[in-house]
């Protein structure tokens, strides 16, 4: 026991740098320039903290610590090399693992520990539990809701906020008494339970559309309950990581809520997913203009500039290596091509920036919302592959739609204006999308994938004759 | 406990500020890559989860702890992996060294 405190000092240090490498991991990530070096700061980080764990002198076998590690390898390697379309569910999936891990140390502390903890440390020993748990379903449902397993569709009924809110209640009542009662260690179980069945409940009224918010506030949880761990721990090096991934995860939560015209209290209670409204209002047929590929390909060889609006169609129909070919074609006739994004575009924040990289589309050509909209007027083309919501005008215009005040891309701006769809029906969210029948509007009817490859081949031929 | 519980609240809250600080100047750009950068750091949940099973101290512990960090591991190899891919392909057609 003798040079057990030089050793702990010596793990301290460690967990210091540690700590040091993950702040300038994140503070590198602010540029695609240093993003690399950034990754590599956090993976050595996270090695020196891994080794230092192990140095520690309260281990006593070492035998199921290597099982543990090598299984988690052995799980995370395919995680890590998931389609770049699956990036969405993969993230909800770590995010339950995450809060999986925090549970379960957090369960078994408390068994070890009751009934001498003190109350501070079981203060924050339920909130990591009631946070862990929640974000565990909440993450799992929401991994199956991307990944298609479960229906997409939100589910609601009534009183479903009032349910919600007195279940999480519940669960913090009974936290709170077992916080002034030691003794109380019956009601443990129910303080796990219940913010399980909680965290099922929050995401089952949560649309597609509505994922981008929920999983980013599913990370801020994520991140707040391992801080927790840290306090019942007394880890700095914890509590650091989970400040930063909590502050991250609410950071992008508040820019999601934003772009989509949320208040804030209506993210923290998780009340959002709210938009569907029935779209039964629509009796007559307005009239649409559509074109074909080679009408299509004629405008866009003509036009000087061309935006492309790409939406979460684009990854169902795994059409951005299409669009990539038709960004080349564009070029190489002298047609400035950019792309448009609007910051709730696909299933997670910044999903189509991945899906465009992916597909080789320089990333200085992919413009965020705000600098883009100043630039539609004096767009000759804008093309929308698979977007609908963030282009809808109604957003600005007609403050009966459900989407009134959502900032959006300003495409109607454009001079001509193209919308690759499969057909006129409205889409996730069951709002008509005026945009469709401006008369400088085309419809170009098909999936987005062949569709976008018709006017790859109509580009070929022209430029060929 | 007292000053040790003082301590640990205010490393939570500038190691918050240092994270909104931070993160605040990310380009939306990464936004995707950040999510699972964060992901895998806060897999360090792994270190107090490796404690508890190096400790031993009960077999309900152990097994829990177990679970924990194959559970943490895994957000740690895969995060960090995916990180990498995706990040690899940021390119940009400007000729400029990186």
């Amino acid at each position: 026991m003798t040079n057990f405190p030089a050793n702990e000092q010596v793990i301290q240090v460690i967990y210091l740098v540690a700590s040091a490498l993950f702040i300038l991991a994140l503070k590198w990530m602010n540029s695609p320039v240093t993003a690399q070096r950034g990754v590599w700061a956090g993976e050595i980080g996270m090695v020196l903290a891994i080794g230092g764990t192990l140095l520690n002198q309260g281990i006593v076998d070492y035998k199921w610590i290597a099982i543990a590690l090598v299984l988690g390898t052995i799980i995370g390697i395919p995680l890590g090399l998931v389609q770049m379309t699956a990036v969405p569910q993969r993230t909800a999936l770590s995010h339950a693992f995450g809060a999986f891990c925090v549970t379960l140390v957090g369960i078994a502390d408390f068994y070890l520990r009751t009934p001498n903890i003190p109350r501070f440390v079981m203060t924050v020993l339920s909130l990591e539990v009631i946070l862990g748990s929640l974000t565990f379903t909440g993450s799992l449902m929401a991994a199956g809701k991307l990944q298609e397993v479960l229906p997409q569709r939100p589910l609601t009924y009534k009183g479903q906020n009032l349910v919600n809110l007195t279940l999480l209640a519940v669960a913090i009542v009974l936290a709170a008494y077992l916080v002034l009662h030691p003794g109380a260690t019956l009601l443990f179980p129910f303080i796990v339970g219940i913010p399980l069945v909680f965290g099922v409940l929050m995401v089952i009224p949560i649309g597609g559309a509505d994922m981008p918010t929920v999983i980013s506030l599913l990370n801020s949880y994520a991140g707040l309950s391992a801080a927790a761990m840290g306090f019942v721990l007394d880890s700095k090096l914890l509590i650091i990581a989970g400040a930063l991934d909590g502050s991250s995860g609410f950071i992008l939560s508040v820019i999601m809520s934003k772009a989509m015209n949320r208040s804030f209290t209506n993210i923290l209670f998780g009340a959002f997913g709210k938009v569907q409204i029935s779209a039964t209002n629509e009796a007559e047929v307005k009239p649409v203009r559509s074109a074909t590929a080679e009408e299509a390909a004629a405008i866009l060889a003509a036009a000087n500039t061309v935006v492309v609006v790409p939406g979460y169609g684009m990854a169902i129909a795994q059409a951005q290596h299409k669009v990539r070919e038709l960004y080349d074609a564009l070029t190489r006739r002298g047609v400035d091509v950019r792309f448009a994004i609007h910051p709730v575009a696909g299933r997670m924040p910044g999903h189509m920036n991945v899906l465009l990289a992916e597909a080789n589309i320089p990333y200085e050509r992919l413009i965020e919302m705000d600098d883009i909209n100043e630039e539609f007027p004096q767009t000759d083309v804008a093309l929308v592959i698979g977007a609908n919501d963030v282009t809808n005008p109604a957003a600005r215009t007609d403050s009966a739609s459900p989407i009134y005040g959502m900032p959006i891309l300003a495409v109607d701006k454009a001079r001509t204006v193209m919308v690759i769809k499969r057909s006129m029906s409205p889409g996730f969210a069951g709002i008509d999308n005026p945009l469709y029948y401006l008369d400088k509007t085309l419809m170009l009817f098909g999936d987005a994938k062949s569709f976008v490859n018709d006017i790859v081949h109509e580009l070929a031929g022209g430029g060929r004759n | 406990m007292g000053s040790n519980l003082i301590d640990a609240l205010f490393i939570f809250m500038l190691a918050a500020f240092i994270g909104f600080e931070v993160i605040r100047r990310i380009s939306p750009l990464l936004h995707t890559p950040l999510m699972s950068l964060t992901n895998a750091l806060d897999a360090i949940a792994v270190t107090g989860a490796i404690l508890m099973v190096g400790e031993q101290k009960s077999t309900f512990s152990l097994v829990l702890g177990t679970l924990a960090v194959i559970a943490a591991t895994s957000n740690v190899v895969g995060g960090f992996l995916i990180t990498d891919r995706m990040l690899k392909m940021f390119k940009t057609s400007r000729p400029k060294k990186p």
